[in-house]
């Protein structure tokens, strides 16, 4: 066997007390798609930065074609021929393609431009060079990225969980250019935890588990099953069972909603019409960035619309578009918005404080005063019943990782004894075991008679929980489906707008 | 190489350490300057530093200086938590001071015990006024509320000027810009006989330890926290901003607007121009020293008006300009503010072949 193009022995990185990798071995042979396979917290990015030369190792070392390598900064792994594109794309929104591209790669707009248009055609990256980045779609930009990167000409080219961001139809499309890649000579760094994905993609498999191999597999060989137990140490949840429920009274009800945002970047919302009972749980699918925020807003209080038109947003069969969000709130609404730090919690006050943000009316003030003893009781309280991994409730909501913040701040919430819960993106960065606790959460929650929105990214969630599912995009909702009558493919299809074709 | 690392909690030590260390910086620093212009750096540390607390008489001067700054300062820093920067305590203290005075220049032969305690209120109302302005336009029109109350000051000190040239000049005061002499009653009462100190140092105590009470356990308190803090996560849970920026502002300008009569019916006795040595200012770097916090400010209170005597000490025995006192209150702020980084932060070692 030749020498693997990239290989790591002993790979050790720790911040603080938290020890991220712990003696990582991997090796990439040349001409592969190698996965990176596991859950949020697993080490998967403090290894990638490790090898993209962004952190530097505590122990551990590092061979590039034989040869030992000592990376101190990105653009010596450029030099070597690495390449990455990352989860969070950095293109300037109000540059064209070539001038983005400029900006990094060396060479005339006209040269260039051919150049992309060169790649496109080979690798199936087709994308305008002079096309405004602002008006391509989210797979648009991300082959940008990837162009980007393939200018360098690397020899290694690392995904940071590509497939996150983009609709079912695009994901293909994806993996046809990286496999046409593989084919020309570059070794593919694929980073999921999608084990489906990686399954149908790449030739070999390294499992990470709490910072730690836990397998290197060639993943065809595998069920989802195996895969699963790798990757998490135990069985994959079983899916979730919904019973009919009665129709319930109407908690949350939109009527063709307007909206034009006061930011200019933002998504204007037409038309949006919802209707939510009680005892149900209704999905908002859809790619990121297609009025899920704006919405968001509207239905917290946290945008207010004028008393005129406060009809528009019911809740508890009340017009509530005029109220701010403690009025709301006051009528049963609780709200787990998609920004953890900052928005759902103060990073810089300890969770026994965060408590009170939201909580402060379950008896945790006595006369306007704060009552220590009950905040601190019901923290701890919090903290038990969702599994939240932290030192206490003195513990600085900051210094949590974010499914374990996520964990806390659905628990405060869902303390709330709502009548309306709202959930943002509830298993965003959160691990499998967590997430499906919050999954069996909002079940629970809707067989109690709750009325439960969710926003998701993730089809399959949605799939797995929710009773209707409409569509987000471009600022219109989709008229309800059935998820148990719908396949997923017709779900895309709304997604990226039925009238295009190709994303 | 020497990286800054975040913590995982903010250090409780070093929010202690930081004012002290700034402290020794800012002598340190300031002494070096004195060498440099030829001054004799142990006759002004000694002016400077222990000469305010060598006799009784120096010493209950810095405790008449502490009243005005603590009061202030308490005001301005519950509205700093929650990042609503009112720099105008000055203008806020001057109208104070009209405010109050205004009952002694219009009642000049009025008796009574009643006469300065209204004045205090009087003055109170003066400052809080005086902030509606900034906090209308804040709320109203996301005005800046650095500069607007930062002009106010400066139209506060023609306001005043305008009063002490006109209508309220003393008639028979020589022509000088300054009102009558207050009578008896319009006088705060001493605290320790045969000294300056007057029962506005205990008002300033009493609203020190009222700040604490408010910031431990106030859920109004801690709803101002969170909108300097993440104001995102205010909006969220539905704090009103307006209410934190109107509170905040009105708060501060009723402690300046106090300090400011508590002036005037108290070491001065009338009103004249040169009523405020830049409280209002100083004020804001009391705050900050203290950490924000009212136990913090309490102790920073007692040493900003230790370096006012002591700077006027050093005027006058080791020849220091006015300048001085001055850039020696600025480095202090500046060397805090560096400090309170380790207060986040850790400096760690990095660099070095990789294992």
């Amino acid at each position: 066997m030749p020498a693997p193009l990239l290989s790591l022995r002993k790979m050790t990185k720790t911040y603080g007390q938290t020890v991220a990798n712990s003696a990582i071995d991997l090796d990439v042979a040349a001409g592969s798609i190698h996965a990176i396979l596991g859950e949020n917290g697993a080490g998967k990015s403090t290894l990638m930065k490790l090898i993209y030369g962004v952190e530097r190792p505590d122990e551990g070392e590092m061979h590039w074609n034989g040869e030992p390598v000592h990376l101190t900064s990105p653009a010596e792994a450029r030099r070597l021929g690495i390449g990455m594109v990352f989860q969070h794309f950095s293109l300037f929104e109000t540059l064209t393609v070539v001038e983005n591209i400029s900006l990094i790669v060396p060479g005339s707009k006209v040269d260039l431009a051919a150049r992309i248009r060169a790649l496109g055609q080979d690798f199936g990256l087709v994308v305008d060079p002079f096309a405004h980045v602002h008006a391509l779609s989210v797979g648009e930009r991300q082959r940008v990225e990837i162009i980007r990167c393939l200018l360098t000409e690397p020899r290694l080219l690392i995904l940071d969980e590509p497939t996150s961001v983009l609709p079912p139809q695009a994901v293909g499309l994806l993996f046809e250019t990286l496999r046409r890649l593989r084919d020309g000579g570059v070794s593919i760094l694929f980073i999921s935890h999608k084990l489906d994905e990686i399954r149908a993609l790449c030739d070999r498999a390294t499992i990470l588990r709490g910072g730690r191999v836990t397998g290197d597999v060639d993943p065809r060989d595998h069920d989802s099953h195996d895969l699963a137990r790798m990757m998490i140490g135990r069985d994959m949840p079983a899916p979730l069972h919904l019973a009919p429920m009665p129709k319930g009274e109407m908690r949350l009800e939109l009527t063709a909603l307007d909206h034009q945002p006061d930011d200019p970047f933002g998504v204007t919302l037409a038309g949006v019409s919802l209707r939510l009972h009680a005892g149900e749980i209704l999905g908002i699918a859809g790619i990121s960035g297609n009025g899920q925020a704006e919405m968001s807003r509207l239905i917290s209080g946290e945008t207010l619309l004028p008393a005129s038109r406060r009809d528009e947003i019911r809740m508890m069969d009340k017009p509530v578009g005029h109220l701010g969000p403690a009025a709301r709130r006051a009528l049963g609404l609780a709200f787990v918005p998609e920004e953890r730090l900052g928005r759902g919690a103060v990073p810089d006050m300890t969770l026994a404080d965060n408590s009170l943000l939201t909580a402060h009316p379950l008896g945790l003030l006595k006369r306007g005063l704060i009552d220590r003893q009950a905040e601190a009781r019901f923290t701890a309280a919090c903290i038990a019943d969702f599994d939240v991994r932290t030192s206490g409730p003195e513990a600085e909501a900051g210094s949590l990782s974010g499914g374990n913040l996520q964990k806390f701040i659905m628990g405060r919430e869902i303390s709330l004894n709502p009548r309306l819960l709202f959930v943002a993106q509830p298993t965003w960065g959160v691990d499998i075991g967590a997430a499906t606790a919050i999954r069996h959460r909002l079940v629970k929650m809707r067989n109690a008679g709750v009325a439960v929105l969710v926003i998701s990214e993730e089809l399959e969630e949605l799939f797995e929980i929710c009773d209707r599912i409409q569509v987000l995009h471009k600022g219109s909702l989709s008229p309800s489906l059935d998820p148990r009558s719908t396949r997923p493919e017709e779900i895309g299809r709304w997604m990226i707008g039925s009238a295009s074709v190709v994303a | 190489m020497i990286r800054l690392v975040r913590r995982d909690r903010a250090s409780r030590r070093m929010a202690v350490a930081a004012p002290l260390l700034a402290l020794f910086a800012a002598i340190l620093s300031n002494l070096i300057l004195f060498v440099a212009m030829g001054k004799d750096p142990g006759a002004v540390f000694y002016a400077l530093l222990l000469e305010p607390f060598m006799t009784w008489s120096g010493f209950s001067e810095v405790l008449l200086k502490t009243a005005p700054l603590l009061l202030i300062a308490q005001g301005l820093a519950i509205g700093f938590r929650a990042k609503v920067f009112n720099i105008g305590a000055e203008g806020q203290f001057i109208l104070g001071a009209i405010f109050a005075s205004a009952i002694p220049v219009y009642f000049p032969q009025a008796t009574g015990g009643w006469i300065w305690p209204a004045m205090l209120v009087m003055g109170a109302i003066g400052g809080a006024l005086w902030a509606v302005v900034p906090a209308f336009w804040r709320v109203r029109l996301n005005a800046n509320e650095i500069l607007v109350t930062l002009m106010m000051s400066l139209i506060a000190v023609q306001l005043l000027n305008y009063l002490l040239l006109g209508p309220w000049k003393d008639p028979m005061g020589f022509n000088f810009p300054q009102s009558v002499m207050f009578q008896y009653d319009a006088m705060i009462p001493i605290l320790f006989p045969g000294t300056r100190v007057n029962v506005s140092l205990l008002l300033a105590f009493l609203a020190a330890l009222l700040a604490w009470i408010y910031m431990q356990r106030s859920f109004g308190c801690y709803q101002f926290l969170v909108g300097g803090l993440a104001p995102k996560a205010a909006t969220y849970a539905g704090f009103s901003q307006s209410r934190a920026i109107w509170l905040s502002l009105l708060i501060g300008g009723f402690a300046a607007g106090l300090a400011g009569a508590a002036e005037v019916a108290g070491p001065i006795g009338q009103l004249q121009r040169s009523i405020s040595t830049g409280y209002g200012y100083a004020a804001i770097i009391v705050a900050y020293l203290g950490g924000l916090h009212p136990l913090g400010i309490v102790a920073s209170s007692f040493l900003m008006a230790a370096l006012y005597i002591g700077g006027d000490n050093a005027m006058v025995s080791a020849d220091l300009p006015v300048a001085a006192v001055r850039v020696f209150q600025g480095s202090l702020l500046v060397f805090y503010l560096a400090a309170i980084t380790f207060v986040r932060f850790r400096l760690v070692r990095t660099g070095g072949a990789p294992a």
